[in-house]
């Protein structure tokens, strides 16, 4: 019964942020391009495809994963746990000693991005429009490793407490210089993999984390550092996807070159 | 008989998507945490809720959303007028944004914290104006995000420049900002780009850049997600100084 209003309510939800799109499509079909939807009986079939998976997805998340992953965020960032875990006996807990949430994070990290939708999305449009050459799994893994790696190395920001501006700024540097290397084609869509990742799944699951950690380690401001974690997680995915491109040229310039001597 | 057989192989294929996360959080739990799993039908039904939902949503993404896109970045680029491409641009970016819960809970909470800061009054009238004000600067910034990258669509222009220059303007901007906007205005980066509005705006650069002589939609088609990312930090930031 709670599930069913549950549904309902996010079924709404749903409706209301997708009719003002909606809307303007429609709107600007009618008035301004003044012609008919080719296939609408299709599309509209698809548009309620997408509220219904919609729908069932953020409930099942909702219902299953978040109330989860906010409880093993809190356990794991819990001073006690954390003590247990490590073998100093010392009254301060050393960096070192939060080997798990490391580990947490990165895993989270990478699992949550593999089933975020918007990069389903955008990696089977990349997939269509490269023919091919840049694979659906290849691209959700580059992204994942990217997201598991920023993740990780920003939990360890908040441990340590260095300011958060020297790894944006050292990362943006990476970003750079990658930029002039690597093959144009994979430039635009590394930079869009940047912002598709912070979405439906990996937001509230990595800022649960962030402010457990913030709230549990002395010194630390769950405002001031409970957020940094999303901004990592934009900006180490256009270094993975980068990188996941000058790999995939370096690999076919070795192997033609080997296939020549 | 088909579409039986085609919808098993999509929520076959969601399953592999939701893999990772059950066996993450079945690891933690079992070998880190050592917890046996606390309501575990509950949990059951709703990873079967998640999977269904991704099939819906993967072929709701190839039925409809990805068609219109590029329907619609064909119509107007036959149509041949740029003012009507930019103010759909900025409709489309605009009317996304303005309605998106999470933007709608981010700006409640920053307006707690402008609040608790002393930046306005503690009232409900005042905190209302400001998180309704920040809303809609970030829906401007996005609005303005997708113009930008449609025209650079349209002109062909490398992005690299514009993604560095406007990663400058957030280093500089984060220098001069008050402190207890920064962390917003970076989170408003990424609640900007809804499921709905991702894979909508993807067909339409693509969809545009395939439909302009000379575009090569693998390197000019693809960016108006990352401009849509990165303008509200600027927003945002320069919504707090000026306030």
């Amino acid at each position: 019964m709670e599930l069913l209003s549950l549904l309902l309510q996010t079924g709404l939800s749903t409706i209301t942020d997708v009719l003002p799109i909606a809307a303007i499509i429609f709107g600007f079909q009618v008035l301004v391009l003044r012609q008919r939807v080719p296939n609408l009986k299709k599309v509209l079939i698809g548009f309620m495809y997408v509220l219904i998976g919609l729908t069932l997805f953020l409930v099942g998340l909702q219902e299953a994963l978040f109330p989860l992953g906010r409880a093993m965020a809190q356990q794991l960032t819990d001073p006690g746990f954390i003590r247990a875990a490590s073998d100093s006996a010392g009254a301060l807990l050393q960096w070192q000693d939060y080997f798990w949430i490391y580990l947490f994070a990165a895993a989270i990290g990478f699992s949550t991005t593999i089933a975020e939708p918007s990069l389903i999305a955008v990696a089977i449009k990349a997939n269509q429009v490269s023919t091919g050459a840049i694979g659906v799994w290849g691209l959700r893994i580059a992204v994942a490793i990217g997201v598991a790696t920023g993740i990780a190395l920003g939990a360890f920001r908040i441990v340590t407490g260095t300011p958060l501006h020297y790894y944006i700024i050292a990362g943006y540097i990476i970003v750079i210089i990658q930029t002039v290397f690597a093959p144009r084609m994979i430039i635009a869509l590394a930079y869009d993999s940047g912002g598709v990742t912070t979405s439906t799944v990996t937001v509230p699951l990595v800022a649960a984390l962030g402010l457990g950690l913030a709230s549990t380690i002395p010194g630390r401001s769950p405002l001031l550092d409970g957020f940094g974690l999303i901004a990592f997680a934009s900006l180490f995915p256009i270094i993975s996807v980068m990188a996941y491109a000058q790999l995939g040229t370096w690999w076919v310039k070795r192997n033609t070159g080997r296939q020549q001597d | 008989m088909e579409q039986l057989h085609r919808f098993l192989a999509s929520v076959l294929s969601s399953t592999r998507d939701l893999l990772p996360i059950v066996l993450v959080v079945a690891f933690f739990q079992i070998v880190v945490i050592q917890q046996p799993f606390p309501e575990f039908a509950r949990i059951l039904v709703g990873s079967g809720l998640v999977v269904l939902g991704l099939a819906f949503f993967v072929r709701g993404l190839e039925q409809g959303l990805f068609p219109i896109g590029e329907s619609l970045a064909y119509a107007f680029a036959k149509k041949g007028n740029l003012f009507w491409l930019l103010l759909f641009a900025f409709a489309l970016g605009f009317g996304t944004t303005i309605a998106e819960p999470a933007l709608t809970a981010v700006a409640a909470e920053a307006a707690v914290i402008a609040a608790d800061g002393g930046v306005i009054a503690r009232d409900d009238v005042a905190m209302s104006s400001y998180a309704l004000g920040l809303r809609i600067t970030v829906a401007i910034s996005v609005g303005v995000a997708i113009v930008a990258g449609v025209y650079r669509i349209v002109r062909g222009w490398p992005i690299q420049y514009f993604i560095i220059g406007g990663y400058l303007g957030v280093v500089i901007m984060t220098a001069f900002a008050p402190p207890e906007i920064i962390g917003i205005a970076y989170d408003s980066g990424g609640v900007t780009t809804s499921t709905v509005t991702v894979p909508l705006v993807t067909a339409l650069g693509v969809g545009l850049a395939e439909s302009i002589r000379g575009r090569n939609p693998m390197i000019d088609g693809f960016g108006l997600i990352a401009f849509a990312s990165l303008t509200p930090m600027i927003f945002v930031m320069a919504y707090g100084m000026v306030l």
